[in-house]
């Protein structure tokens, strides 16, 4: 099989560390070849962050170019929006609605654009666009963004509900399990 | 049992199976990883040093004493250990000695983008260069074997995306060498000109045997395929190249950077029609091949700057690169910001009342450069803020409005600013030095150090006095403050500024993400009360936007800190805590 592209984006800090172990432990018990890239340091104090996911037979690169992404996994509006020339013609996004100013927004000197879920469909982007906080707030965190978005992007994976529980399972503290199940079920029905 | 692994994990996984017993570093992205996991063993011995040249004179003492050892930095904490590295390679080791360094090809958390390969060959010091995590445990063990059969410290070296990439990985078993009792030998141990005169034509003899060893390693390997194009390539580049061109090319794929085999690589060129090298950062292997009078493409096509990609390695060799969607709108940049609370901030706003000029330093408060406080004039490389105030203050003399300070953190200061600090004291210049001592070492992820009492395992530790320290080295005037409290720092910026003799103050409040620290309820906003007047805009708090209706809390962000508070003259904020509730 041709190498398949998941790109997680959001703003340092949200916990996309936590969606690319979910993902990385799936995809590998799943019997794929696996890589993840991930950025640590200083653009994780609030700054634009993206974790590459790529799975298939064997992987080369850890790294996913412009126009590769089957998916786009987004904890926040303008970071979909940011990663979109990543997008495959054919690719996906899974997007959370909330908006985060960033710092040139807070100052003035930058304007957060309008109707961005509209205008990502305008360019002829497949966009599955969510409230992921409020029903993160329901599982009983808004730190469950990340297993929302997990459970709505398993719609688009022939892979049983089994071995996402499974994987869930081995990457999330005992004592949070209950919460993040739940989150993934709210995600995987919106 | 196959793992998927992060390339530093596998770095660590690789010690303990290669029997390392010591491990002293300090913390750098993207290397800071390799120590963190390599403490989680048991059966090693870590520390975080205070800084890396400490550290690898450390690690050098325990291999002396008969145990595998191992020392850890980021690119630049390379030229902090460069002194006993070049002198290391003369010396050469008794149990086997590793120097693991993480380039940043990209720049995402560094202030250069050097080649740590330069190191390598200038200090004649072999080097090993894994392009995943399997070969990361691989090269490791590797490189205790040629440590100790070739004599000399081997350099591991890995980058930015294999050391934060995970990848599949085998483990294996903890082998444990036998000690190997330290022996006196003083012209091989003590480097002075007599002894070293007779060392140096030992190491060069070992970089021919080396080179010659490269030329068969399993290390260094060719990957037969099209033969109209060949490349010469490694570590991540590795990578692309395969993504890219599979097996439609020819590769000779080198894991070992110093020395580099003449042969094979000539062997290899003569197989394929044209020859490539693709490398990041600087041509290296491409100006050994030219010296060879190989003809090549290189860094005549292929970037200097940043790090690579498939796209970026398929346009230089004419492949089509696919452009993407893109929007018509302007997405903002969102830079890395100072968090919430961070306890930074309240200094920073002081500084910029007192239109301070500052010499900066290498932390999270680097982030004081950015828009809105704008509160840095100078950032140069870890500890570079208090030599600099000490040559500013003395030049600017009375031209200077006395308004410039040096601001540095407290793992930086222990790491290199105490000596900047000595001769402010020693050459008496009237500067001022501001401490942020945040309790941890904070951009790399909260690593303790000298001055915060515990070790890399949480244990008590012993505990510098930063005041006691500063005020030992001949500092007379040395004031603490909470950077929290506005009035406060504003005080004491202005009355030291205006002493005719150094100072120290140390703005001592712990970093908001650690997990002890514990928050006062967040805040909110009147909207009765707001002016919208914008103040609170002034210090750069990720928590507060302007909205129609005025200001506005992001509550699940704000800690607290009052700061914005303070800084309202309409009184706009308010508690979120109940009445009568603790705090």
């Amino acid at each position: 099989m041709r190498t398949k592209n998941v790109m997680i984006v959001g703003v340092g800090g949200q916990g996309s560390l936590l969606a690319s172990k979910l993902l990385g432990r799936l995809l590998l018990d799943e019997g794929y070849d696996v890589k993840v890239s991930e950025v640590h340091g200083m653009s994780q104090r609030g700054g634009s962050v993206v974790t590459y996911v790529r799975y298939g037979d064997k992987v080369a690169s850890p790294i996913i170019d412009r126009g590769e992404a089957d998916y786009i996994v987004s904890f926040e509006l303008l970071e979909a929006a940011r990663w979109l020339p990543y997008l495959r013609e054919d690719g996906q996004i899974v997007t959370n609605i909330q908006q985060i100013d960033p710092m040139p927004v807070i100052t003035g000197a930058a304007v957060y654009p309008d109707d961005l879920t509209e205008k990502m469909r305008a360019t002829g982007a497949k966009v599955d666009a969510m409230d992921c906080l409020a029903l993160a707030e329901e599982a009983g965190s808004p730190r469950a963004v990340n297993l929302v978005l997990m459970g709505k992007l398993s719609h688009y994976f022939d892979i049983p509900q089994e071995a996402w529980e499974k994987a869930i399972k081995a990457v999330v503290p005992e004592k949070f399990l209950a919460l993040n199940m739940k989150a993934f079920e709210l995600g995987k029905n919106a | 049992m196959k793992q998927l692994l992060l390339g530093n994990k596998a770095v660590a996984r690789g010690l303990y199976e290669a029997g390392c017993c010591f491990v002293s570093s300090y913390p750098g992205t993207p290397s800071t990883e390799i120590t963190e996991e390599a403490a989680k063993y048991e059966d090693i011995y870590c520390e975080w040093a205070p800084n890396e040249k400490v550290a690898m004179e450390s690690a050098f003492g325990a291999s002396l004493a008969g145990r595998r050892s191992f020392c850890g930095m980021k690119h630049v904490g390379m030229n902090v250990s460069a002194d006993p590295l070049y002198t290391m390679s003369y010396t050469g080791v008794n149990a086997g000695l590793v120097i693991g360094v993480a380039d940043d090809a990209g720049m995402h958390s560094s202030q250069n983008e050097q080649d740590s390969r330069h190191h390598a060959i200038a200090s004649k010091v072999p080097m090993l260069e894994p392009s995943d995590s399997e070969e990361a445990i691989e090269f490791t063990k590797l490189a205790y074997e040629l440590s100790e059969k070739f004599d000399t410290p081997v350099i591991l070296k890995m980058c930015t995306r294999v050391s934060h990439s995970q990848s599949v990985a085998e483990i294996g078993e903890r082998v444990l060498p036998e000690l190997k009792p330290y022996e006196k030998n003083i012209p091989k141990y003590v480097m002075m000109p007599g002894m070293a005169k007779r060392r140096h034509p030992i190491v060069e003899e070992r970089t021919r045997a080396i080179a010659e060893w490269a030329e068969t390693a399993p290390v260094n390997r060719v990957e037969m395929g099209g033969t109209d194009l060949g490349i010469i390539t490694s570590s991540t580049s590795y990578q692309y190249v395969k993504e890219v061109f599979g097996d439609s090319v020819s590769v000779l794929k080198l894991g070992m950077a110093n020395p580099l085999p003449e042969k094979l690589i000539r062997s290899f060129a003569g197989s394929v029609r044209s020859l490539a090298v693709v490398e990041e950062l600087d041509p290296i292997i491409e100006n050994f091949c030219r010296q060879l009078g190989l003809k090549l493409t290189g860094k005549d096509k292929l970037p200097m700057t940043d790090e690579f990609s498939q796209g970026i390695v398929s346009s230089a060799f004419g492949g089509k690169v696919a452009e993407g969607r893109s929007l018509e709108d302007t997405i903002p940049p969102r830079p890395p910001v100072m968090c919430a609370g961070c306890p930074h901030r309240g200094m920073f706003y002081a500084l910029k009342k007192n239109k301070c000029t500052i010499m900066g330093d290498i932390g999270c408060y680097t982030l004081g450069a950015l828009a809105p406080l704008g509160e840095i004039d100078m950032t140069l490389c870890m500890g570079a803020s208090i030599g600099a105030v000490h040559g500013f203050k003395k030049i600017a003399g009375d031209s200077d409005p006395n308004n410039t300070v040096a601001v540095i953190g407290d793992s930086t200061f222990m790491h290199s600013g105490m000596t900047g600090l000595a001769n402010i004291a020693y050459n008496q210049s009237n500067s001022t030095v501001v401490i942020l001592d945040n309790s941890t070492t904070g951009m790399t992820g909260h690593q303790p150090n000298p001055t915060t009492g515990f070790n890399i395992k949480g244990d008590p530790v012993g505990k510098i006095n930063l005041e006691a320290l500063c005020r030992a080295m001949g500092i007379n005037r040395v004031r603490v403050v909470d950077p929290y409290d506005l009035e406060e720092c504003d005080k004491v910026i202005k009355e030291e500024l205006a002493a005719n003799e150094a100072s120290v103050i140390i703005a001592r409040r712990p970093c908001a993400l650690l997990k002890n620290v514990k928050h006062k309820a967040s805040l909110r906003v009147d909207p009765d009360k707001c002016k919208k007047c914008t103040v609170c805009m002034q210090i750069g708090c990720p928590a507060i936007s302007m909205r129609e209706d005025g200001a506005h809390v992001d509550e699940t962000q704000c800690v607290g800190c009052g700061v914005c508070q303070q800084l309202c003259k309409f009184d706009a904020f308010e508690s979120t805590a109940k009445e009568g509730a603790q705090a």
